[in-house]
């Protein structure tokens, strides 16, 4: 838990002051791909709660779900289907469900 | 939670790391983004507002010389009228004076000379109605304006450069009452003219037409004096007004 935090603090004040934006052409996928990160790890911390969490799982899921996140989005750009509303409406309903479990088992133990 | 190794710890810092990079950077980005829009429609905004400045100020510059050349044309037109240079229709009077009825005794003779009307006769019958306030005088359809003479030329009158015979119908324009009335006051024109002979009738009518003067006036010698000097007293403004004609 502690090495997450460290590393979200790390990768914020990195994003902070790294230099350059996201073109505003990119900024739908690049939200996507956030959103599918934050599910990513939302599930991680309901793993890790549940004991089930794995290394590999976890950051392959990570890496594979921004990814096809962000290509799915661009897809559906080229296609002219708005993809990234379905993505950020399922992924926000997982991360919803993901912390409702984590709550409920924080307040289990 | 459940890490089981370094190698597990090293793994999740760096995911949250790359998730906090990813967060700083759109929240980065979020905000350029929007103030960028923003700065755009300020800038818009302020342009739109200059160009509808510049609207108003070009559109009351067209109504002020819209105003300005209507004032023009309304001050042409009078300049016109005064000068003659326009037909005129209005209440007045049409005086005929004919060549005196009465035998002379012997034809040719000086005798003759009284009862044939003259130029004097018209000047005072014209000056006589001008005294009367009449706007607008023509003799034989030519116009009296301020340059127009009266002169005997043997039997006939010349009147702007044209000749004319007897009978003579005088037309002007002003109040019938009073123009009749200052040719027929005692001791006036058309006694004098009934003592001779001389036939003059006087009717009133309620469209008296006065032609325009026929030919315009040019300048050989007489400049307009500039604005800054005050202009002589006595000015012919008939002349201003056939200026550049």
């Amino acid at each position: 838990m502690i090495y997450a935090m460290i590393g979200l603090v790390i990768g914020i004040l990195a994003g902070v002051f790294a230099p350059g934006y996201i073109p505003k052409e990119f900024a739908t996928i690049f939200s996507v791909a956030l959103m599918a990160g934050l599910d990513t790890v939302f599930g991680g911390l309901r793993a890790g709660m549940e004991g089930v969490f794995d290394a590999t799982i976890f950051v392959s899921g990570f890496i594979c779900n921004i990814i096809l996140a962000a290509f799915f989005c661009y897809a559906g750009s080229l296609l002219n289907i708005d993809f990234y509303m379905v993505a950020i409406l399922v992924l926000g309903m997982r991360i919803f469900q993901n912390l409702a479990i984590i709550r409920r088992l924080y307040l289990k133990k | 939670m459940y890490i089981k190794t370094k190698h597990t710890k090293f793994l999740v810092l760096l995911v949250c790391a790359v998730l906090g990079f990813m967060l700083a950077m759109q929240f980065k980005s979020t905000g350029r983004q929007k103030t960028v829009p923003v700065q755009r429609a300020e800038e818009l905004t302020e342009r739109l507002k200059a160009a509808e400045k510049d609207r108003e100020r070009l559109t009351a510059e067209i109504e002020s010389l819209k105003g300005g050349t209507a004032a023009f044309d309304k001050e042409t037109q009078r300049l016109k009228a005064l000068a003659g240079e326009t037909p005129m229709v209005g209440k007045g009077i049409i005086v005929t004076i004919d060549d005196s009825a009465i035998p002379t005794t012997k034809p040719g003779s000086d005798t003759t000379n009284l009862y044939v009307i003259h130029d004097e006769d018209l000047l005072r019958v014209v000056n006589e109605l001008r005294a009367a306030g009449a706007e607008a005088i023509a003799i034989n359809g030519q116009r009296m304006v301020g340059t127009s003479e009266i002169r005997c030329t043997g039997p006939t009158v010349v009147i702007n450069e044209t000749r004319l015979a007897a009978p003579f119908v005088i037309s002007a324009i002003g109040n019938p009452q009073t123009l009749e009335s200052s040719l027929k006051i005692r001791g006036g024109v058309l006694e004098n003219f009934k003592f001779w002979g001389i036939k003059a009738d006087v009717k009133q009518s309620d469209a008296v037409k006065v032609p325009a003067v026929k030919q315009g006036h040019q300048f050989d010698y007489a400049k307009p004096v500039p604005k800054e000097q005050p202009a002589p007293a006595g000015a012919e403004p008939a002349k201003t007004g056939t200026a550049g004609k």
